[in-house]
Order: C-alpha cells, then sequence, then structure tokens
C-alpha cells in the first residue's frame, strides 16, 4: 500500500508543506533532529493530529476526509509509546486490542493474535503482564499489535528508543523481516542509514533532503541540520553506511595515553 | 503458560452462570429476612404468582404478601439495579479518565443531584419536581457544566476533567452543607439518609425510570468493549486503533453520567460500589471489558442487595444508610488495593 503526503500543514511542529511518499514494500526513515517535527508528522497519519492542509494518501485514500476513523486504522497500524499502563493488560489482551477496527468472529481474532505473537517471537510470553516486560519484548508485543491490525502500512515512531545495542538490531532485523511498507521515524542517524531504503530528512517542519541513504547522510547537511561534522565512511562488518561524528568547530584534541593534551 | 488471571477460559462461563443463578436466589433471600422472617417457599410462590397472574395468592396471608411483594420486592430489585448501574459506570469512568481511582462521582454529578435533593428537601419543591426529579436534573445540568469547564477547543482532556469535577464537587457540597445548617430538625435524617444513599421505601412506579436506564446503557455499554480496551491504552493508540475519540468519549461521558443520575435520583449516593467492584472484578478476569463488564453488573447488584439486607438486619429497629455498610465494607478493600504490589507473573 502506498503512502503520499502532498503539502502537508500541521498546527504543531512547524511542519509546512511536507511531501513525502513511501512505496508499497518500502522501509523509509524519518530524520531530524528533536523538535524537527518527525512524531508530529506521523500523527497525521494516524488521525490524531488533523492537517491545517494538503493530503494523507493511504492507498489512493484521503485518510482525513474519505477514510473513516475505523477504515483507516485497518489500512494504517502504529508502533509508538502511549502509555497505558495503568491496567494489568496480558500481551495477548494487548495484542488483541489491534483487531479493534476489525469486527471479526472471537475465534479468528485469537488465530491472527496467536499468529501476531509467533511472528515477532513472542508466542511464550502471551500470558505475561505487559507491564512485567523488558523494553525489547514490549516493542515486540507493540509490534505484534501492529501486525494483528492487518494494516498494509507500519508507522513507527523511534521504535529503538530506550532498547540496548541489541535490542535495537534485534527489533529493526525482525521489521525488516516482515517486509512490509513501513514509514519509521528514527532518532540513530546509523540505523537509519543501515536498515532505511530510502531517507526523510525532517529540519523545522520542512523536508530538506530525501533520498538513499548514502547519498542523503552528507557531512554538508548533518552540519547543517543536526549540527555535528560528520564521516560518512562504510560500516566495516555490515558493508552499509555509517557515520562518525564530532562536534561543530575546531578539531578536538584528542586525549592521549596520559591524558595531558599537550 | 496460563493466564495470570484468575476467571478465564472455561471459568469464564462458569463464573457468569453461577453469578445469574445468584441473581433469584439472592433476591428471594433478601426479600425472606428482615424485621419479620418468610419461608423462601412463600417468597419465591408470592412472586411468581405476582408475576404471572398479577394477584396474591391465596394460601399467603394480606400483611405477607404486602410485606414481600409491596415492600421488600421493589427495594430489592432497586439494589440490584443500582447496584449494577453504579457499578457499570465505574467501570467505564475509569477507563474514560484512564484512572483507577475515579468513580461515578468522580464528575461531580453526584453532588449536583445531592444538592438538588437537599434544596427539595428543605426549600420545597420546584416546578412539581420531587426529590428524585430534582437530583436527576441537577446531576445533569452539573455534568453539562463540567463538560463546559473541562473542555478546551473541542477536546476532553481526561486530567482537566476530573479537576473540573472535582473543583465544582466542593462549591456544590458547601452549598448543600449550607442547607443542611439551615434545615428543620425534622428534615435532618431524610438528607442524611438521601446523602448516604438507601432504597427503603421505593415502590414499584420508582423502578421504571431507573431499570429501563440502567438495562439499555448496560446493554450499550457491554457491546463497546474492544473500543473501551483502547481507550485504556491512551488516546493515541486508541485513535491509531480506529477510534474517534472525542466523540467516543463524550459518548461514554453521557452514558456513564447517565446511568449514575438514574441510580442515585432514587436511591441517593450510594458510595464505593463503583469504585470496588470493577476492581474486584478486574482482579479476577483482567482488563478486558469484554469479559469484565457483565461481571461488573452482575456483582454490582448482588453487592448491593446484600448490603441492603445487611442495612435492614444488622441493628434492628434502626435501619442504617446503604452509604455506611458500603463504606464499611470498600474502604479495607479499597486500602488494600492501594498499598498492593503490583502482580508479577
Amino acid at each position: 500500500m502506498r503512502v503520499e503526503l502532498t503539502g502537508l500543514h500541521l498546527p504543531l511542529g512547524g511542519v509546512a508543506g511536507a511531501d513525502l511518499r513511501v512505496e508499497p514494500g518500502e522501509f523509509v526513515g524519518l530524520i531530524g533532529p528533536n523538535g524537527s517535527g518527525k512524531s508530529t508528522l506521523l500523527r497525521s497519519l494516524y488521525r490524531t493530529l488533523r492537517p491545517e492542509a494538503g493530503t494523507v494518501l493511504v492507498g489512493g485514500d484521503d485518510v482525513w476526509r474519505t477514510l473513516s476513523a475505523r477504515r483507516s486504522a485497518q489500512r494504517i497500524a502504529v508502533v509508538a509509546q502511549h502509555g497505558g499502563d495503568g491496567f494489568d493488560f496480558t500481551v495477548a489482551e494487548l495484542v488483541a486490542t489491534g483487531r479493534t477496527p476489525h469486527r471479526g468472529a472471537p475465534a479468528a481474532d485469537r488465530r491472527i493474535v496467536a499468529a501476531a505473537l509467533e511472528r515477532v517471537g513472542m508466542a511464550g510470553k502471551a500470558d505475561r503482564v505487559y507491564t512485567t516486560l523488558s523494553g525489547g519484548e514490549r516493542q515486540r508485543a507493540l509490534l505484534a499489535r501492529a501486525l494483528a491490525q492487518q494494516g498494509g502500512v507500519l508507522v513507527l515512531d523511534e521504535p529503538t528508543n530506550h532498547l540496548d545495542v541489541h535490542a535495537q538490531f534485534e527489533l529493526l532485523d525482525l521489521i525488516r523481516s516482515l517486509r512490509v511498507t513501513a514509514l519509521a521515524a528514527l532518532h540513530e542517524l546509523n540505523l537509519a542509514a543501515a536498515y532505511c531504503d530510502r531517507l526523510y530528512v525532517l529540519d523545522a517542519g520542512r523536508i530538506v533532503a530525501h533520498g538513499a541513504p548514502a547519498d542523503v547522510l552528507t557531512p554538508d547537511l548533518l552540519a547543517e541540520v543536526f549540527g555535528v561534522r560528520a564521516h560518512l565512511g562504510v560500516n566495516p562488518l555490515t558493508g552499509r553506511p555509517n557515520l562518525a561524528f564530532a562536534p561543530l568547530g575546531q578539531t578536538p584534541v584528542p586525549l592521549t595515553e596520559t591524558g595531558d593534551p599537550r | 503458560m496460563t493466564s495470570p488471571h484468575l476467571i478465564s477460559g472455561w471459568r469464564y462461563p462458569l463464573a457468569v452462570a453461577l453469578l445469574l443463578a445468584a441473581v433469584p436466589l439472592t433476591l428471594v433471600a433478601a426479600v425472606g429476612h428482615g424485621a419479620v422472617d418468610l419461608p423462601a417457599a412463600d417468597v419465591w410462590h408470592t412472586i411468581t404468582a405476582h408475576l404471572t397472574t398479577g394477584r396474591r395468592p391465596a394460601d399467603v396471608s394480606g400483611i405477607d404478601d404486602e410485606i414481600i411483594w409491596n415492600s421488600r420486592a421493589p427495594r430489592t430489585v432497586l439494589a440490584l439495579v443500582a447496584g449494577a448501574g453504579l457499578a457499570v459506570a465505574g467501570a467505564v469512568l475509569q477507563a474514560v479518565v484512564r484512572n483507577p481511582l475515579a468513580d461515578p462521582y468522580v464528575l461531580g454529578v453526584t453532588s449536583g443531584a445531592s444538592l438538588a435533593a437537599v434544596a427539595v428537601i428543605t426549600l420545597g419543591g420546584v416546578a412539581g419536581l420531587g426529590v428524585s426529579g430534582a437530583a436527576f436534573a441537577g446531576a445533569c445540568a452539573t455534568l453539562a457544566l463540567v463538560l463546559l469547564l473541562g473542555s478546551r477547543r473541542g477536546t476532553l482532556a481526561p486530567t482537566r476533567l476530573v479537576l473540573a469535577g472535582v473543583a465544582l464537587s466542593y462549591l456544590l457540597q458547601g452549598a448543600t452543607s449550607y442547607l443542611q445548617l439551615r434545615a428543620q430538625p425534622g428534615q435532618l435524617s431524610g438528607i442524611l439518609f438521601w446523602l448516604l444513599g438507601s432504597v427503603a421505601g421505593a415502590g414499584w412506579d420508582d423502578l421504571a425510570v431507573p431499570c429501563v436506564i440502567v438495562v439499555a446503557c448496560t446493554a450499550w455499554l457491554a457491546l463497546q468493549g474492544r473500543r473501551l480496551n483502547a481507550m485504556l491504552l491512551g488516546d493515541e493508540t486508541a485513535a491509531a486503533l480506529g477510534v474517534a475519540v472525542h466523540r467516543f468519549r463524550l459518548a461514554l461521558l453521557a452514558v456513564a453520567a447517565l446511568l449514575t443520575a438514574a441510580v442515585i435520583s432514587v436511591a441517593g449516593g450510594v458510595a464505593f460500589v463503583g469504585l470496588v467492584v470493577p476492581h474486584a472484578v478486574r482482579l479476577l478476569v483482567g482488563p478486558d471489558h469484554r469479559l469484565s463488564l457483565p461481571l461488573v453488573a452482575l456483582t454490582g447488584g448482588l453487592f448491593l442487595v446484600a448490603a441492603d439486607l445487611a442495612a435492614r438486619t444488622l441493628s434492628p429497629p434502626l435501619e442504617l444508610p446503604l452509604g455506611v455498610l458500603t463504606a464499611v465494607l470498600g474502604t479495607p478493600f479499597f486500602l488494600w488495593l492501594l498499598r498492593r504490589e503490583s502482580p508479577v507473573t
């Protein structure tokens, strides 16, 4: 399912005139500094922030003008941390909430929930209380809910936040292996470079660059948008683009073995 | 692995069946006991005769029939309906404001109903409104005011709603206290009974409106289980799951307030049922509303029937207000709940 944002203006985050496309089967990353409007932009996709102008098309239909809340939730599933910890849902119950926009028979729903848990490797933890899971397990449970929702598009809002490095790789490998159409806001630029087919760069609500990671993540752009010195190389272990960072300004003094900067 | 909830799988239909079976048994037991104890067979016989033929059976004395059919049966049915309504309203409001400590009174509707009821008791009725009618009108007016105060740019944030309800409650309670101070000594016990809740003196005529409202609202809410579950997870998640969050929340608030108003306008401010029963049921079946709401309604109803029986029989000839009993039973449970550690599986 294709996602097309055209001339998008949002009342928050300074998002003005954003254009963005995700082709079917693509994994597209949205990067930008804190407050650049990544999450804000995603919220317009899952009907939480109504655009002031512009269109959000998913599978050719306007999410805000043509589709109802329920119909749009049948197309777009979201992985994001939005609380809800006060009540003790089990993992299976949480994943079952992904069936909300559908009106299926309970038995069919249970099969879909079980299959989703199986796909993210959480079948053995179906009866655990969600709030007792580790960070990585929580994200996988939320991913399973998104799968149970059976939308054609997966929206991920900083899915790797608060995960350790192993869990970050595990989660993104898992998402890639699902071969879904996905739009993900990512904080960690090297993860974006390693996992995304294409990147969009947001700066103060405007899309300032887009394209393949190696074309987008230039030292000039990273200095301009993120305010860092960057070197784009190749990860010797994976062969994917890899960034090394340093603060802008004068060359930092290298630390010596003795700790004496002279 | 098995579910961490005590009642799951095959135990759930069993629990529903047991509670359904307990309804007629509890009703007969509650109607049979009191200042005069009557045999269960007579009670059953009298009630079925009235329901089928509309007349009193020949072999039951007129006095017994009066006690069973016109005195105890309506108040017991009212207790059942009131308990179910308050418990369901509490469960729904806990989901709407996403706060486990919410109850049907968090929006201030009870304070509004109390003020109106006490005003009618002390100052006399206005425009033909009795105590019940005034209480209902007071509850509705308060809800409208809370929604107005709690909304901003057309949206209702749960925290703001609760704060608006609490603030307004204090104001209304102040006014109610002032009226109590000015009340004649003879009016005070009536006021106290109303404020603490009681089903005493209920007649069949008082039952029609609350019954219809409680049954209709509970039925509608029981069909909203999926969307209620989504609401528990937060506005953004609910929206992402296809719930039109603002419209749905407004509908839930209106229905929960209607339930509360319908109950308290005839039974007064019975405390704790709406807070404790949803929690007790959730501890057993988990937070899924599709499973919990039917049990919440049944448990709430049975709980209040038992409380009313205790209110009538614990210290004869004095009859206690229901709120005294529900508070005595509810507070220890509530404190235990507060101190309980999160379940770890």
